[in-house]
């Protein structure tokens, strides 16, 4: 079984509207970039783990088409908003399984345009009502029985939080979102780098409230790619690899344990909050050494509940930990410093090998204007609604 | 009186309109849908509960952006009817947070959505501000 397990290379492409590429364009540049980054090729891969929520399937042997049919194993893999996290991870137990000693993920999608996501189209009320389905529904529920699109599901995660632990408000959730848009004006990949007023993004089209558009995780077209490499391989390469290296202190998958009223509003703090106190325990480090994190902002109401669910306040503590502008960029805890996806961007199978991108390029030292100095440990954190749960902790190489 | 349905099965009608829940005979863990084991001690006995009718809630969003075919604006919740929570619209009051707040009492209350070709009026649940 292999020891540790590190990052190779990694790459995200620009997020954003990307019309002359398909899915494979962008997921082999991506691929081809990070392996050029670690310094290998194709030929060094033992499996390959490949996502694309919303295309058709088979995303994996469609890049290989592309960049390398070696006859590796390949698994295409499906974890709602946590598919590419799902993948590097699918890598990475390849590995500590010592089936092979190095591995590629690529997470793609293309959604430049799309609307929103989940919740029914309703057709006109049929002529005779019928009742079909687990609830005996004779008609679609979302818009009758509450909501099931995203924007209104995870305000209520955030409005529910309120309501436990009171303090939040629609200003205090624009504001995370104004964090969020001001970080990205430094990072030349994301899909929208202009800052935004608290004017602006309260008064913008309003989605589901709180979550006004710019609250709202932005849909774009973008993929990102890891190689992966055992502890014990990576030390037969050369100096520059090893340094240039990032370590996978920890990975973490979980799933949303029953809780009443998980199956009414999903629960997303147990399973993150799950996820964080093993990643925690596997890496050996806590909340405290974490010089920087990008955690699941999906909407400006999620970013707010993952703080304390990731345990980098005090239970409850998620609106004081705000105010006190502790997660912005110059404060002790900087989160989404790569402006989020409320403005990064969010092509869905891509984000969770994107913000493990974003902690290596800091960790690195490589992240320009938006270095965050002397980093050495880092979290990223998504979350896919049904659910999963992804947490990668990354530390600097010693070297 | 029209003939009436209810939006789901877990609505019944008559006189007292109330949910009811399948209820796990082992644990006690209510779910609103078909079961095949329970979530929670994976028994595969159930009973059916009726629910409380009135509650407090707990969560909401205003929700003014919809699939095509959904009207808009509506107030989705989560609703704690005596420690069972359901989720359904805020009905019967103005859909703006003025009227719509964390924490306030609410009680269930039914409606007509619409009526099909043989005259069978399909009704619904929601949930108006106790005031």
């Amino acid at each position: 079984m292999a020891d540790d397990i590190w990052i190779l290379g990694i790459r995200m492409t620009k997020f954003g509207k990307h019309p002359d590429k398909d899915v494979v364009d962008l997921a082999a540049e991506a691929a081809m970039a990070a392996l050029a980054d670690g310094g290998v090729t194709m030929k060094d891969i033992g499996i390959l783990a490949a996502g694309n929520l919303m295309g058709g399937g088979g995303i994996g042997q469609q890049i290989q088409k592309q960049i390398g049919q070696t006859g590796i194993p390949v698994y295409n893999v499906a974890n709602a908003c946590a598919t590419g996290a799902t993948a590097l991870r699918t890598a990475i137990m390849a590995i500590k399984a010592g089936e092979c000693d190095m591995g590629l993920a690529v997470g793609v999608e293309k959604l430049a345009g799309a609307g929103l996501l989940a919740g029914g189209a309703r057709a006109g009320d049929g002529n005779h009502f019928t009742p079909s389905g687990r609830q005996g529904a004779i008609a679609p529920l979302d818009g009758r029985v509450g909501t099931e699109t995203m924007p209104g599901v995870f305000a209520q995660i955030g409005m529910e939080y309120g309501h436990k632990y009171g303090g939040t408000s629609f200003e205090l959730f624009a504001r995370i979102s104004q964090k969020n848009h001001e970080h990205s004006t430094l990072n030349p990949l994301a899909a929208y780098t202009k800052a935004m007023s608290l004017e602006q993004i309260m008064g913008d089209v309003m989605i589901a409230y709180p979550n006004t558009r710019p609250m709202c995780s932005a849909n774009c077209d973008g993929a990102a790619a890891a190689v992966v490499v055992s502890g014990q391989k990576l030390r037969t390469l050369s100096l520059e690899q090893q340094k240039r290296a990032v370590k996978v202190s920890a990975s973490v998958l979980t799933s949303d344990p029953y809780e009443e009223a998980c199956q009414i509003l999903p629960n997303v703090n147990t399973l993150t909050r799950n996820a964080a106190t093993t990643a925690y325990e596997q890496a050996g480090v806590g909340p405290e050494d974490l010089n920087l994190v990008e955690l699941h902002d999906c909407f400006a109401t999620a970013e707010l509940v993952h703080y304390d669910n990731l345990m980098l306040c005090p239970e409850g503590g998620a609106v004081d930990f705000f105010e006190s502008g502790a997660t912005w960029r110059t404060g002790s805890t900087p989160v989404n410093v790569s402006g989020g996806l409320e403005s990064k961007g969010h092509p869905i199978a891509a984000t969770g090998i994107a913000n493990i991108w974003e902690i290596c390029h800091h960790l690195r030292g490589e992240a320009g204007d938006r270095q965050i100095e002397g980093a050495k440990v880092g979290l990223a954190h998504v979350i896919g609604l049904g659910s999963a749960c992804g947490v990668h902790i990354l530390e600097k190489s010693g070297l | 009186m029209a003939k009436q349905i209810p939006y789901v099965d877990y609505l019944v009608l008559g006189d007292q309109p109330h949910l009811v829940a399948n209820e796990c005979s082992g644990c006690g863990a209510r779910f609103f849908d078909r079961r095949n084991a329970c979530a929670h001690c994976f028994g595969t006995e159930f009973r059916t509960v009726d629910i409380a009718t009135d509650g407090e809630l707990r969560s909401f969003s205003i929700v003014t952006f919809a699939a095509p075919g959904v009207q808009v604006p509506f107030v989705s919740s989560i609703v704690d009817l005596g420690g069972t929570s359901v989720r359904g619209n805020v009905i019967n009051t103005p859909p703006d947070p003025d009227h719509v707040t964390l924490g306030m009492k609410v009680r269930l209350a039914t409606y007509v959505v619409g009526t099909d070709d043989e005259g069978t009026e399909a009704v619904n649940f929601g949930f108006e501000p106790v005031l």
